[in-house]
C-alpha cells in the first residue's frame, strides 16, 4: 500500500510538473496565476497522500496551510490588475 | 526510504526550474508568481526533508504573505515611471562573480561535510523532557535558545519601525496605503466572510498544537495576520491607524511577556530566561500565545505598509 | 477482518488511481484548451474532482477519525478557495480581456 500510495504521488507531482513547466512560459497574466492555483490543488494532495503513506499527521497541517493561502495570490492580483482609471488612486 | 528517490529528485529538477524561470522572467509579475509557486514548492521539499515545522512557515509566507507583498509592489511599480538605468557590463560582471564565489562557497561546504556530522540533535531530544513539550523544535526556540527568539520578535518589531519610518511627516500615525480592491466585489466578499473564521480557528489550532506537534506561535501568527489582510482588502473593515493604542499594545505584547518571563526567570530560577521546574510549559504556552497576538498584528501592519492618509480624528 | 482490509485497499487504489487520471486529464485541458476561460474549468472542476477521489480514497487508511476529519476539513477548504479564485479570474478576464 505504501509503494502505491508512492507512485499515485509521484504520478500527481510529474502531472503538476508538466503542466507548471508549461503554463509558466505562456504570454498571459492569468495563465501564470492558474498555474499557483494548479499547485495548490496538487500540492494539497500530493502531502495529503504523504500525510497517509508515511502516517505522519502533521502532514496533513501543511496542507491545511495550502489549502487556506492557495486563494491569496488571485486576490492579490485580482487587486491589483490592470485598470486604466485606477492606477492613480494610491 | 530509497523507493522516493525519484519522486524526490524530480520535485530538485522541478524546484530548480522554477527557481531558473524566476530569474529569467521578462516582467515582474511573472517572476512575483513564479517566486510564490517556488515557495509552495519548497514547502513540500521540507516536508521530504522531515521539516515539517519550516514547511508550515514556508507554506504561509511563502505562499500568503509573499504573494500578497510582491505582487502589491509590482503593481505599485506598473504605475511608477519607469527610469531607464542599463547597468554597465563591468558592473554585471562583478555581481556575476561575486554571486558565483557564494555559490561556490555553499557547494564547498556542502560537499566536503564531515561523514559524522556533529550534531546536538540526541541532547536536544533527551533534555526535552524537563521542558514538558513534545516538539523539539519549540523545545529548542523556548528552552535551548529563548534569548535568540525574544531578539527575532525584536527585531520585527524594528523592521516595523523601518516601514512606518517611510511615511510623509505629515502622515505619521496615520492610516497605511494598503492597496484595497476598488469596487465592491461579491465574490471576494464571499471570500472574506467566510474564510476568516475557519482561518482563525486554524491559526489558534496552530499556536495550541506547537507544543507537541509540528506548529507554533509563528506559523499561527501569520494565518491570522493573512486573514486580517484579507478583510481589509475586501473592504470589510478598514485599515486601522498606526497611532491606535490597541495596535500598539497588541504589538509589543509578544516581546513584552516574553521578557517579563524571562526576568521572573531571574527571580525564580536563577538565571534570565530560564524557568523554574516543573513549570516551564505554563511559561512558554502563556509566551506563545502573546506572541501568536504580536506576530499577526506586524506582519499585517508590515504588509499594509507605511502609513499613506491623515488619521482621521 | 481481512476481507474487509483487503476490500479497503482495493477501494483505495481504485478511487487514488481515478483521482489521478482526474488530475491528468485537469492538466491536460489546462494545457490544451483554447481559450483562458475554458482553462479554466479545467483547472478547477477537474483537478479539484482529482482531490476530492484522493481524499475519499485516503479515508480507509488513515488512522482514526481525527485523522480523516482533517483530511475531509483541507478537501472543503480547497474546494472553497478553487471556487471563489475561478470567480474572481473570470471576473477579471471578462474586464481586462483574455491577456490581462
Amino acid at each position: 500500500m505504501d509503494n502505491f500510495l508512492f507512485l499515485i504521488a509521484s504520478f500527481i507531482l510529474a502531472t503538476i510538473a508538466g503542466g507548471l513547466i508549461i503554463i509558466l512560459q505562456r504570454p498571459a497574466e492569468v495563465d501564470r496565476l492558474m498555474a499557483a492555483q494548479l499547485l495548490g490543488t496538487g500540492g494539497v494532495a500530493i502531502l495529503l497522500i504523504l500525510a497517509i503513506a508515511t502516517k505522519a499527521s502533521p502532514i496533513a497541517d501543511v496542507a491545511l496551510m495550502l489549502a487556506l493561502f492557495a486563494a491569496f495570490a488571485t486576490v492579490a492580483f485580482v487587486r491589483d490588475a490592470p485598470d486604466p482609471q485606477n492606477t492613480a488612486r494610491q | 526510504m530509497s523507493s522516493w528517490f525519484f519522486a524526490d529528485a524530480g520535485l530538485v529538477l522541478l524546484v530548480l526550474a522554477i527557481g531558473a524561470s524566476t530569474i529569467f522572467a521578462r516582467k515582474a509579475f511573472d517572476a512575483a508568481i513564479a517566486f510564490v509557486v517556488y515557495g509552495l514548492l519548497l514547502a513540500i521539499a521540507w516536508v521530504r526533508l522531515s521539516a515539517i515545522d519550516v514547511a508550515l512557515t514556508e507554506a504561509a509566507i511563502g505562499g500568503g504573505m509573499t504573494g500578497t507583498l510582491l505582487l502589491g509592489a509590482v503593481a505599485r511599480l506598473r504605475s511608477a515611471e519607469p527610469d531607464n538605468i542599463r547597468l554597465g557590463l563591468p558592473v554585471r560582471l562583478a555581481t556575476g562573480f561575486c554571486c558565483a564565489l557564494v555559490a561556490a562557497g555553499l557547494a564547498g561546504t556542502l560537499l566536503l561535510l564531515p561523514e559524522a556530522i556533529p550534531t546536538l540533535a540526541p541532547a536536544a531530544m533527551e533534555n526535552l523532557v524537563h521542558t514538558g513539550l513534545g516538539n523539539p523544535v519549540a523545545g529548542v526556540l523556548f528552552a535551548y535558545r529563548a534569548l535568540d527568539t525574544l531578539l527575532e520578535k525584536v527585531v520585527l518589531l524594528l523592521a516595523l519601525l523601518g516601514v512606518w519610518s517611510l511615511a510623509p511627516n505629515n502622515a505619521w500615525n496615520g492610516i497605511p496605503g494598503l492597496r484595497l480592491y476598488e469596487r465592491p466585489n461579491s465574490t471576494l466578499t464571499f471570500l472574506a466572510q467566510i474564510l476568516p473564521p475557519v482561518g482563525i480557528v486554524v491559526g489558534i489550532y496552530m499556536c495550541w498544537v506547537g507544543a507537541n506537534a509540528p506548529g507554533g506561535a509563528f506559523q499561527g501568527g501569520t494565518i491570522l495576520a493573512a486573514m486580517w489582510l484579507l478583510v481589509i482588502i475586501a473592504r470589510l473593515e478598514n485599515a486601522p491607524s498606526t497611532g491606535q493604542l490597541w495596535l500598539r499594545i497588541g504589538l509589543v505584547l509578544g516581546p513584552a511577556v516574553f521578557l517579563a518571563a524571562g526576568l521572573a526567570g531571574l527571580v525564580s530560577a536563577n538565571g534570565f530566561l530560564a524557568y523554574p521546574p516543573g513549570y516551564a510549559k505554563p511559561f512558554i504556552v502563556t509566551i506563545e500565545f502573546a506572541l501568536t497576538i504580536s506576530i499577526a498584528v506586524v506582519l499585517a501592519m508590515l504588509a499594509a505598509g507605511p502609513s499613506k492618509q491623515v488619521q482621521q480624528e | 477482518m481481512k476481507r474487509m482490509e483487503f476490500a479497503l485497499d482495493l477501494f483505495t487504489v481504485f478511487t487514488l488511481s481515478a483521482g489521478a487520471l482526474f488530475f491528468l486529464a485537469g492538466t491536460v485541458g489546462l494545457i490544451r484548451f483554447p481559450d483562458p476561460l475554458t482553462r479554466l474549468h479545467a483547472l478547477t472542476k477537474v483537478d479539484n474532482v482529482g482531490l476530492g477521489l484522493v481524499v475519499v480514497g485516503l479515508i480507509p487508511q488513515a488512522d482514526g477519525w481525527g485523522a480523516a476529519f482533517k483530511l475531509v476539513v483541507v478537501w472543503l477548504l480547497v474546494q472553497l478557495s478553487g471556487a471563489i479564485v475561478t470567480q474572481l479570474i473570470a471576473g477579471a478576464i471578462r474586464e481586462w480581456g483574455p491577456s490581462a
